[in-house]
């Protein structure tokens, strides 16, 4: 009963502490500065001329993210010009993950001729502060002018295994709304997806 | 020369005819089946696993769920729910064949996840290895979004008692 007892005690430390603090939407986003597969860095203030981001928590070894990697490329074509750029991130660490290393990240870029970043989130802590969990999970960025705020939170749409079946295509709904001036009317979906690879757990 | 080749070949017939477990059928259900599951007038606690054959944490801890089944504890019931994708049972049931699982396990086919995870649990971020003990007796459930390791199940289990 007593070993019952502490590992009880030590499930909840343990469920307490992996808790960290994420963006809401609303919520102001800190700006980051990550490695992007070229080498380059890019920083979130380097787009303080574009509307916005759609700023994608991604990896190569997910099923969903192989299943979502040519919708990612195409929201990029297709909102870039319009002002919301496609920022993908890798945070998979890896040591866990070893598919997600920096030589995989580069090659799957340049494999899929990535016209837009694939940053690489070393110590997981943009992560972190998104509050990111699995790949893809999507953070659709409203510039307000003097920062970037968060408008949506969610999967990319509701069918992960056939873009053609999808009939709610939520971040092109949330871009689109945000481009006619509107509020995001569905701003939170949930993403089933591959949990993101933490150090240490 | 020719006989002994024959014979053989009746051996290994008969051999790969008596293997010891029939690979078990894996049914593809709708979310509808999930939520007999759950909401099961059952006397044994429910505990339902969710993972996926392509999720390295949840391969990890499936032996503590094929463990508790082994058990044959007459108070649980666990139940492994699939997340591969519906045209994927083939890969599904070749896993479970080659682990000689023997835990009951269907592939829920619901792509559109934001119709149905909440009433799994509000708190699913929609991440996998997740799992979520009830028991029907009392009401108490329990849902935990991560790998479990030894003991913890146990813990989870004691707290809906």
């Amino acid at each position: 009963m007593k070993k019952v007892n502490l590992l009880l005690l030590l499930f909840a430390v343990m469920l307490i502490s992996g808790k960290p603090a994420k963006y809401d939407v609303g919520d102001s986003v800190a700006d980051f500065k990550l490695k992007n597969f070229d080498g380059k860095l890019v920083s979130l203030s380097d787009y303080k001329n574009q509307k916005g981001a759609i700023v994608i928590f991604d990896c190569n070894t997910c099923p969903y993210s192989k299943a979502y990697n040519d919708r990612i490329i195409a929201l990029n074509k297709k909102y870039a010009s319009k002002g919301f750029p496609v920022i993908t991130i890798n945070a998979n660490d890896p040591q866990m993950s070893p598919g997600d290393s920096f030589d995989a990240i580069v090659e799957q870029a340049k494999r899929k001729n990535y016209d837009f970043p694939y940053l690489v989130d070393e110590t997981q802590a943009v992560a972190q502060a998104f509050g990111a969990t699995n790949t893809p999970h999507v953070f659709v960025l409203q510039n307000t002018g003097s920062d970037f705020k968060v408008a949506y939170i969610g999967t990319i749409d509701n069918n992960s295994r056939d873009a053609s079946s999808a009939n709610k295509k939520y971040v092109e709904d949330a871009v689109e709304e945000l481009l006619a001036g509107k509020s995001v009317s569905n701003a939170k979906t949930k993403a089933i997806g591959c949990g993101i690879k933490w150090k240490n757990s | 020369m020719r006989i002994r080749f024959v014979i053989l070949a009746i051996v290994a017939l008969l051999l790969s005819a008596s293997r010891p477990l029939d690979a078990q059928d894996i049914k593809v259900i709708k979310f509808n089946s999930l939520e007999k599951i759950m909401n099961a007038n059952a006397a044994e606690v429910q505990v339902i696993n969710f993972w996926a054959t392509w999720c390295a944490p949840c391969i990890k801890e499936l032996p503590l769920f094929e463990a508790l089944n082994k058990q044959n504890d007459s108070g649980i019931k666990v139940t492994l729910i699939s997340m591969d994708f519906a045209d994927q049972v083939g890969r599904v049931k070749e896993f479970a064949k080659r682990r000689n699982l023997t835990t009951e396990i269907l592939l829920l086919d619901e792509i559109d996840y934001n119709a149905w995870i909440d009433k799994v649990d509000p708190s699913w971020s929609g991440a996998i290895p997740a799992t979520l003990v009830i028991n029907p007796v009392n009401g108490k459930r329990k849902f935990v979004e991560k790998e479990l390791k030894e003991g913890e199940l146990e813990a989870i289990i004691a707290s809906v008692k």
